[in-house]
């Protein structure tokens, strides 16, 4: 692997940069040193102001929003807005997807910068080069494919083809991996490293830390909005409980809590779940069955696409794809859930994956928010009583320890974590015995990674079932009781804890002959 | 916080979307002051008043219901030809089948419902663009009325005339003003302050530090002042006026209104609904039942507000309601409505109306003619959505906002918030 030039020219230096919104500090005098050819990680824990600062370096805040000095090449640079920055070789890729989901790739990666002849577009041109930057970020799709067709993984790569369609000096990518199972996501660090040997130097914002120590040279940590410490990976010997230390202050010695479950009987059953796919003819979910006990953990392993969410969500009111049959069962008796609110009344609950397209209203503000899913509770014969909806978020901000002046504020305000962290109270808030958590820890920080793992524990404990779907085996092993693993819409095996390994479950989710 | 803040956070309730109406009454008393000035004190005549209140009323309620749909992500372009059916619907039953005209009322509400089941089924069941079946209404409605009326002017009898027409009887002690309305003045008095008590209260509830003495009693000030000049105002006109009957309906269905969509379940889902759909529906929220209920509704206070209107006219035409749509559109979002859908608020529409009404009066007052008005009023439409639209884009919200934004500088405590303090102290295992 070549090593980046330890002499290598400064390529960008954020000096004293501070940023301010309504009732928030997100900046307060933040230096950054980014040399020429080097993959820069910044790590902070949520709302430390990560995105704020590249949003600052990428003219999405102009100059004049913010206080301090750019230089860029050794010149300072006043970016006037996202375009300015863009010429200039510096390009980001936002923690959300800015793909437009009913073009196709090649539309989306020329949108705004489209080859012409003349004033026509010259599509065979945007073909032949969209082909070319999808070689060059080793994807394989025909180029015509609408987004929405194609994966996560997939766009995530599309992003990046995108910026190279732009003249990339400095890629910025801020939790490009978060969504993100783990083969798609070693790819796209591989491909960093690619642009790495090219001179292209790259930031990189992640909370998967395992991944910034494998790929980053020097290693920014920032903490409530302050520039902690500046790590460079070699020489300081870094590693994962290091960055950790430097984003909360201290060590962890565990990144689980713990913990000893305590199950009762089964209570929560699914036989024979067949879904098919909304539009084609495929079925997402072949036959399922499954259990949950009382105070269990369960946890679904499967790869993205698997059919874990499509699963989670047919049982969830039927709110994903066409029902074909199957039966689901609670403390012995069949209930009916072929709507959401009947399976709110039986207490299911839902915390998506997505949490800004289909998990939160983020024109509300955070008290609405949190009892949105179940509203009658603070709530006297359909009038809202603002002081038990005040209490109520109030109570949750603490506990979940969701970071805001106040619950008055709008979602949109808050940082990625705690948004998820609104999520999770908003589910919680709707008391349920069985509690499917779909990706519940992506994007969010170690920290607050190691609370959730605390709530869940205690929702367990209160004797309700939890089922968590995640791509990170890691968690899935530190965190569950027994673990149900998923093939192409087949459950195909069960694994309690003690017999959960990386690789056993690894097969198990790669195969379709069913083990257990 | 220095005073000013307190002042403008307080003035309104302290949240920031009543902090944004704030800036929405500052623009309609500027307006008010400026016509005021330049009218030579027409416009704050008791003459003046009542006759924009009638002449008003009935756009007003119809932003209502358009504030309801355009924040469930709708838009209703039928309003006026439905208002125009509803009217000649009512005023033919009226004339010809010898329907008492309490009845009469009765029949245009129901028919005004009727439509609106007709084009909610159709929005919320089916799935066609709101915009395409009202568009469709509109056609339908318009011509249903000249069907039903023969393009002639019907008229209706004196007693339906006083919800348009009509004022609060004289009654009591000669006083030289209008007794029921100084008693209406007074009530609305006592509510204001019971209400500034009651908000103290619920902060303090809340466990909130309830907004110093001085700025409740400043805002009550202010608050029972203009309710007291207007009081005295509409009470105070030619001998048989008073506040109008329109006015008070009006009154009446605002309050109704604010309170269910601030403070119920239901109200509330409309929101839910214009903001996020999918999340909505992942909530538990029926989509359909939501949007079925924005568009009945919306035909229902389409026929009060026809009704209203032939009222005030005394019969039924083919020109009834024509371009209301536009009127009631414009005052959703010149109150701060969100053309996406998720965001706006009744009384912001309220305002947006009276800003409207107020300049289409004051420059009526000036001797403007129509064509300049209707342009004039055009570019404020524009404009204000425009600042609105620019606003959001710089991550900031609203026109009012704007005009408030030189007070909220200084708000930026220094350090961070305080729900991260206990962190250091828990469950989180610590060795350092
Ligand atoms: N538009 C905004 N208005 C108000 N406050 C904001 C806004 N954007 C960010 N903030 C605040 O600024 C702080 C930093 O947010 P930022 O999004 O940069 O965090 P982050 O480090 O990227 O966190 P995460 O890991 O959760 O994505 C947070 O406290 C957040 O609430
Ligand atoms: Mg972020």
């Amino acid at each position: 692997m070549p090593m980046p030039d330890r002499d290598a020219p400064v390529l960008l230096e954020m000096r004293d940069i501070t940023k301010t919104f309504p009732g928030v500090k997100a900046l307060a005098d933040v230096n950054l040193v980014v040399n020429e050819g080097e993959i820069h990680a910044i790590c902070g824990e949520n709302g430390a102001g990560k995105s704020t600062l590249m949003k600052v370096l990428s003219g999405v805040y102009p100059y004049g929003d913010y206080s301090g000095e750019i230089r860029y090449r050794g010149v300072e640079a006043r970016f006037a807005d996202i375009r300015a920055s863009e010429n200039a070789g510096i390009v980001i890729i936002h923690q959300e997807l800015a793909l437009i989901p009913g073009m196709s790739i090649t539309e989306n990666i020329f949108l705004g910068n489209e080859p012409r002849t003349g004033l026509a577009i010259d599509w065979k041109t945007a073909q032949r080069r969209a082909l070319e930057l999808m070689k060059l970020v080793g994807l394989k799709e025909d180029p015509d494919t609408l987004i929405k067709d194609i994966g996560v993984g997939k766009q995530q790569l599309i992003e990046i083809a995108k910026a190279f369609a732009k003249d990339v000096k400095l890629l910025i990518l801020d939790e490009p991996t978060a969504a993100l199972n783990e083969s798609d996501s070693r790819q796209l660090l591989d491909l960093l490293r690619d642009f790495r040997t090219q001179g292209i130097t790259s930031i990189i914002i992640s909370h998967k830390l395992n991944e910034i120590e494998a790929v980053a040279d020097q290693i920014t940590i920032l903490r409530d909005g302050k520039t902690i410490e500046t790590l460079d990976v070699l020489a300081d010997g870094v590693n994962e409980d290091r960055i950790v230390r430097g984003m909360v202050g201290r060590d962890m010695s565990s990144r689980f809590p713990d913990y000893t479950p305590n199950i009762g009987e089964v209570f929560f059953e699914v036989r024979d779940w067949t879904v098919r796919h909304p539009i084609t003819d495929r079925l997402v979910t072949k036959h399922a069955n499954f259990s949950v006990r009382r105070g269990e953990v369960v946890g679904f392993a499967g790869l993205m696409g698997a059919g874990r969410t499509e699963l989670a969500m047919s049982l969830f009111g039927r709110s994903y794809g066409t029902w074909l049959g199957g039966q689901v069962f609670k403390d012995g008796r069949e209930i009916r859930l072929r709507t959401v609110s009947e399976a709110i009344e039986h207490g299911l609950a839902y915390v998506s994956e997505d949490r800004k397209a289909i998990g939160l209203n983020l024109l509300d503000d955070i008290k609405t928010s949190i009892v949105a899913a179940k509203p009658a509770k603070v709530a006297h014969h359909g009038v809202i009583d603002e002081v038990a909806e005040h209490q109520a978020a109030e109570s949750y901000r603490q506990e979940l320890r969701i970071k805001t002046p106040s619950v008055d504020e709008g979602v949109s305000k808050l940082s990625g974590g705690n948004q998820q962290k609104v999520v999770l109270a908003k589910w919680m808030f709707s008391d349920p015995d069985l509690l499917i958590l779909d990706e519940p820890t992506r994007g969010i920080d170690v920290g607050a990674k190691f609370e959730i793992y605390g709530i869940i524990h205690k929702l367990a404990e209160e004797g309700k079932g939890v089922v968590v779907i995640s791509s990170e085996l890691p968690e899935l092993i530190g965190l569950c009781d027994r673990i149900y693993t998923v093939f192409e819409g087949t459950i195909t095996g069960e694994v309690v804890r003690a017999e959960a390994d990386p690789e056993r479950l690894m097969k198990q989710m790669t195969t379709t002959k069913k083990t257990a | 916080m220095s005073g000013l803040q307190d002042l403008k956070k307080n003035l309104f309730g302290g949240t920031t979307t009543v902090g944004r109406q704030f800036g929405m009454i500052f623009t309609l008393v500027a307006i008010v002051l400026l016509f005021e000035v330049l009218t030579d004190g027409l416009t704050l005549t008791s003459g003046n008043l009542i006759a924009v209140v009638s002449q008003y009323s009935y756009i007003l309620i119809l932003a209502i219901g358009m504030l309801m749909v355009i924040v469930a992500g709708h838009i209703d372009l039928s309003v006026g030809s439905v208002a125009a059916f509803v009217g000649i619907v009512v005023a033919k039953s009226i004339a010809h089948f010898g329907i008492p005209w309490p009845l009469g009322i009765v029949l245009g509400l129901v028919v005004g419902a009727l439509i609106g089941a007709w084009q909610g089924f159709w929005v919320a069941y089916v799935g066609v663009p709101a915009f395409i079946v009202t568009l469709a209404g509109m056609l339908l409605f318009r011509g249903g009325n000249q069907f039903i009326g023969n393009a002639d002017t019907v008229p209706v009898p004196e007693g339906f005339r006083t919800i348009g027409a009509g004022y609060l009887p004289e009654v009591g002690p000669a006083t030289g003003y209008n007794n029921l309305t100084l008693l209406l003045g007074l009530i609305g008095c006592l509510a204001v302050a019971w209400r500034e008590w009651q908000s103290r209260k619920t902060r303090q509830e809340m466990g909130a530090a309830p907004a110093p003495l001085w700025i409740s009693g400043l805002r009550l000030a202010v608050m029972v002042g203009v309710i007291v000049f207007a009081t005295l105002r509409f009470a105070g006109g030619r001998v048989g006026t008073s506040l109008p009957v329109s006015g008070i309906i009006l009154i009446g269905l605002v309050l109704i209104y604010s309170f269910y969509t601030r403070n119920t379940v239901s109200g509330r889902r409309i929101y839910a609904v214009g903001g996020n759909a999918r999340a909505a529906e992942l909530s538990g929220v029926k989509l359909q039942r939501v949007n079925f209920f924005v568009m009945c509704n919306m035909g229902i206070l389409a026929a009060l507000a026809g009704m209203i209107f032939v009222a005030r006219s005394a019969a039924s035409g083919p020109q009834d309601g024509l371009s209301w749509e536009l009127d009631a559109i414009a005052a959703v979002f010149i109150g701060g409505a969100a053309v996406s859908g998720g965001l706006g608020t009744v009384s912001g529409s309220i305002v947006g109306g009276l800003v409207m009404a107020l300049l289409n009066n004051g420059l009526q007052l000036m001797g403007v003619g129509v064509d300049l008005v209707q342009m004039i009023k055009g570019l404020v439409l524009l404009l204000a959505v425009a600042i609105d639209v620019y606003n959001k884009s710089q991550g900031r919200f609203s026109i009012i906002d704007s005009l408030t934004r030189p007070f909220r500088r200084a708000e930026v405590p220094a350090a961070v918030p305080a729900a991260d303090a206990p962190r250091q102290n828990d469950k989180t295992p610590a060795a350092s």
